[in-house]
């Protein structure tokens, strides 16, 4: 069974006319991570606030973990399993000192202290912030921040982390950090993540790759798959990888290269191999 | 720039201070300027700076750290000397001048006395986190939870803005150069003219804060934010012997200067 | 002429405290009328100290800086009119804007300046145009527009100044690509018009690459490379050592040749290294 299910969901923001989210369906596996590309105003951002029931579908229903979310009474025991990143890291860290905001949703669960304390340095330790724990967040780099408040949301001991546009107020070596971190946290501790953004770079690593337009789900698949199809991602007005592009135009020319090859060096070694033919 | 301000900030450390129970120091702080306005003579403000001299030195503050924190308040210190000396009635310094002997000795003690005041409420957000400030706060004032005052409301509420004044002030900094660039003008002009371009830098502030609040709200509802009830702490406090002997010094101070003032000293 | 002269600049944060910083130490440069300048560096090279010296919103520790050949920190009145010539966009400049209509907000700048009402309604009128602010949006409020509106809102309050030198800090930081599409293509357009210099400031190696004509690197505070990008991205390898990222193109281009493929000349846009393979490809099959 997938841990989060979204079946035909349809959201309308409240004094809006049109719908943010046009009959959603989606099915993430545990473990997973997926990635979520789209535009600004895409749906994106809606998708992910339904994930921890800070939205409610008008029409259709989400399951998380076996809840679903419309139950009134469940939405705390659906927020204590989903972490949710938001954009602006200044804006969802809540102590003057970075240990303190790391404590904050296991002071709300009401975990005992002694618990506390160590969950608080386990999460630090893992989104390697341990050092900095006495420190004031507001002196931290972007990308610094960020990794606070994601050990501020694996202290809560969720299986899914979901990242809302967690690097697009970052330069590139926070974008570097965050997207490292949250990939050692998939790969290693297994959980779940669901990481939204409009950088296409850095879905290239996912297992599944959600393209948004308009409030519908354009296409759900690897992202070798999803970016091969050029046409499509021309058509939402999306950019490709730099790899997949100069294959798929080689192959206009004359060439007939594999446009699944999405990192450097396979791509650079495929074209190799046509040179010496 | 603005970030230089250093009010209410706090030195990590690991002193007798320090490592008092904020509770304590919160009390320890009503004793002590309870005990301040019992000054009357000279021999009791000898013995109020001479106590706070020994809590800079017990907690590691150094006067330099004290006087930078002073600095914003220094006009309002010299208004205060000046007027007490002008308008004091008594025996003129110099003939035909209105300076008087006793307004001398009055605007010294005004100095003293905002001076100690400030020096002291330093020496309590110097050695304690805001956090922890807050919490002694809140669990200080939590008997009034019986009737219905929302005492944990009140100290998350003053724990937010702590976390985020130097998050707003960072922002000023930044609207008032982008406003500079396009040539706003906040140094010269009459008052009014003063107060009017204060617009640019005042509306975008709000602006941001509110949209920071309300991100906060969803931030700290994801994170399974509901109120005070069922919370636990990761910081517990402890009142420890310390802690004790600390009350009963800060009660023998109070006692002691209000038998100066008894005696008129 | 708004020629930029910087002469032996350096400039210390909270000079005299424990917090002392030297941000910016020993940077000469002359950047003529007209040209479009990238600067690039990592957070914290000194780059945002740089731009801010240009029209004296800071003022240098040491050194001097001249725009069209005056001293600009002379006197007030000097650091005052150099605001006219060299307009600044700062990061996420939407959150500056605080009128209560669009109009009046790009006229904010042009009235600071005490010009008459028709100069005023010819500027403000021309910025929008050039930065794709619709003329139906004028009396809307600039708080209910979207993202990508307001930044061109506020990029055409600085351009309503009608500067010989436009600086735009990080000026696509957070869009979406079609947004950061439109506001480059908005800016190289302008920079085609009004002759003016652009000194754009940016992460974005892919677009830098590809708009400017020059390109300064900050490293530590000091100049480590200026010349065309051409000359910039022949040696990537130093972008990289300074902690940079390199165009994609660039880098694909380095890990080709790794492969073995021998590409030529200097890589830094999709249109060159699709030529330079199939040049390789066809001296291979040659």
């Amino acid at each position: 069974m997938s841990i989060i299910s979204f079946k035909q969901v349809h959201y309308t923001y409240p004094g809006d006319e049109l719908e943010s989210l046009c009959g959603a369906d989606l099915e993430i596996e545990e473990g997973e991570f997926v990635a979520v590309l789209g535009h600004n105003g895409s749906g994106k951002s809606t998708l992910a606030k339904h994930m921890n029931a800070i939205l409610i579908p008008d029409e259709g229903k989400v399951v998380v973990d076996g809840i679903d979310s419309s139950e009134e009474d469940k939405a705390f025991e659906i927020r204590r399993r989903v972490g949710m990143v938001f954009q602006n890291p200044d804006n969802q860290i809540v102590a003057n000192v970075v240990e303190d905001d790391v404590a904050f949703a296991p002071e709300n669960l009401g975990v005992p202290s002694e618990e506390i304390r160590a969950r608080v340095d386990a999460a630090l330790q893992q989104v390697g912030m341990y050092e900095y724990r006495t420190h004031a967040p507001h002196l931290l780099s972007g990308g610094q921040k960020q990794r606070v408040a994601i050990a501020g949301v694996i202290a809560m001991q969720p299986k899914i982390i979901v990242l809302d546009e967690p690097t697009a107020m970052l330069d590139p070596q926070g974008r570097e950090e965050v997207l490292s971190t949250v990939t050692k946290l998939c790969r290693e501790k297994g959980m779940t993540v669901v990481f939204i953004t409009h950088h296409m770079d850095e879905c290239i690593g996912a297992d599944k790759l959600v393209i948004m337009s308009n409030g519908y789900i354009k296409a759900v698949g690897t992202p070798a798959d999803i970016f091969s199809d050029v046409e499509m991602m021309a058509r939402e007005g999306l950019a490709v990888p730099e790899t997949t592009k100069l294959i798929y135009e080689l192959n206009s020319v004359g060439f007939s290269l594999p446009l699944g090859e999405l990192d450097e060096e396979s791509c650079a070694a495929v074209i190799a191999a046509a040179m010496k033919k | 720039m603005l970030k230089d301000i250093t009010l209410g900030q706090y030195f990590p450390g690991n002193t007798i201070a320090h490592r008092l129970d904020p509770r304590s120091k919160l009390i320890l702080i009503v004793l002590y300027i309870a005990a301040l306005f019992q000054a009357t003579g000279w021999i009791s403000y000898a013995l109020v700076t001479a106590v706070t001299a020994l809590c800079m030195i017990v907690s590691h503050i150094s006067p330099k750290n004290i006087f930078k924190g002073l600095k914003p308040m220094l006009f309002i210190i010299a208004l205060t000397a000046l007027l007490n000396l002008f308008y004091t009635a008594g025996r003129p310094i110099v003939p035909g001048w209105p300076m008087t002997w006793e307004g001398l000795a009055r605007s010294v003690q005004m100095i003293l006395r905002i001076v100690l005041l400030i020096t002291g409420t330093f020496l309590l957000t110097y050695t304690t986190s805001p956090i922890a400030l807050t919490d002694g706060l809140e669990l200080l004032l939590s008997p009034l939870k019986k009737i219905k005052v929302p005492v944990h409301e009140m100290t998350i509420m003053m724990s937010m803005a702590l976390r985020f004044i130097p998050t707003l002030i960072e922002e000023t900094d930044k609207i008032m150069s982008a406003q500079k660039a396009r040539g706003a003008d906040f140094e010269t002009g009459r008052l009014t003219e003063r107060a009017k371009a204060l617009l640019p830098i005042l509306v975008p502030l709000f602006v941001s804060a509110f949209r920071r609040a309300d991100e906060l709200a969803v931030a700290m509802e994801s994170r399974c934010y509901h109120g005070g009830d069922g919370r636990t702490r990761m910081k517990v406090l402890h009142f420890a012997a310390r802690d004790w002997a600390a009350l009963a010094l800060g009660l023998l101070f109070l006692a002691g200067m209000i038998v100066l003032k008894r005696f008129g000293l | 002429m708004s020629e930029i002269r910087v002469e032996k600049l350096r400039h210390v944060y909270s000079a005299g405290t424990p917090f002392e910083k030297v941000a910016i130490e020993d940077v000469s440069l002359t950047i003529p009328q007209g040209q479009f300048v990238g600067i690039i560096g990592h957070t914290g090279s000194g780059k945002s100290t740089f731009i801010q010296h240009l029209n004296a919103l800071l003022q240098p520790t040491d050194g001097k800086v001249f725009v069209g050949g005056k001293d600009i920190n002379e006197n007030k009145y000097s650091r005052r009119d150099v605001k006219w010539q060299v307009g600044i966009v700062f990061q996420y400049p939407e959150y500056q804007l605080f009128e209560e209509t669009v109009y009046r907000d790009i006229a904010f700048g042009p009235k600071n300046m005490k010009l008459s009402e028709e100069e005023i309604d010819t500027r403000v009128r021309e910025a929008a145009k050039f930065a794709q602010v619709d003329e139906e949006l004028f009396e809307r409020s600039p708080l209910e527009l979207s993202g990508g509106q307001k930044r061109r809102i506020a990029i055409a309050g600085v351009i309503a100044l009608r500067p010989g030198v436009l600086i735009l800090d990080e000026p696509t930081a957070g869009l979406d690509p079609a947004g950061c599409r439109q506001i480059l293509d908005n800016i190289c357009e302008y920079h085609r018009q009004s002759g003016s210099t652009v000194i754009i400031v940016s992460h974005n190696m892919d677009d830098t690459a590809r708009i400017a004509e020059r390109i300064i690197a900050f490293d530590h505070g000091r100049v480590a490379m200026d010349g065309t990008p051409e000359e910039i991205f022949s040696e990537p390898e130093r972008l990289e050592a300074m902690g940079l990222d390199v165009p994609r193109p660039t880098s694909l281009a380095m890990a080709l040749r790794a492969a073995g493929v021998p590409l030529e000349g200097s890589i830094y846009t999709h249109g060159q290294l699709l030529a330079a393979v199939l040049r390789a490809k066809e001296a291979a099959t040659c």
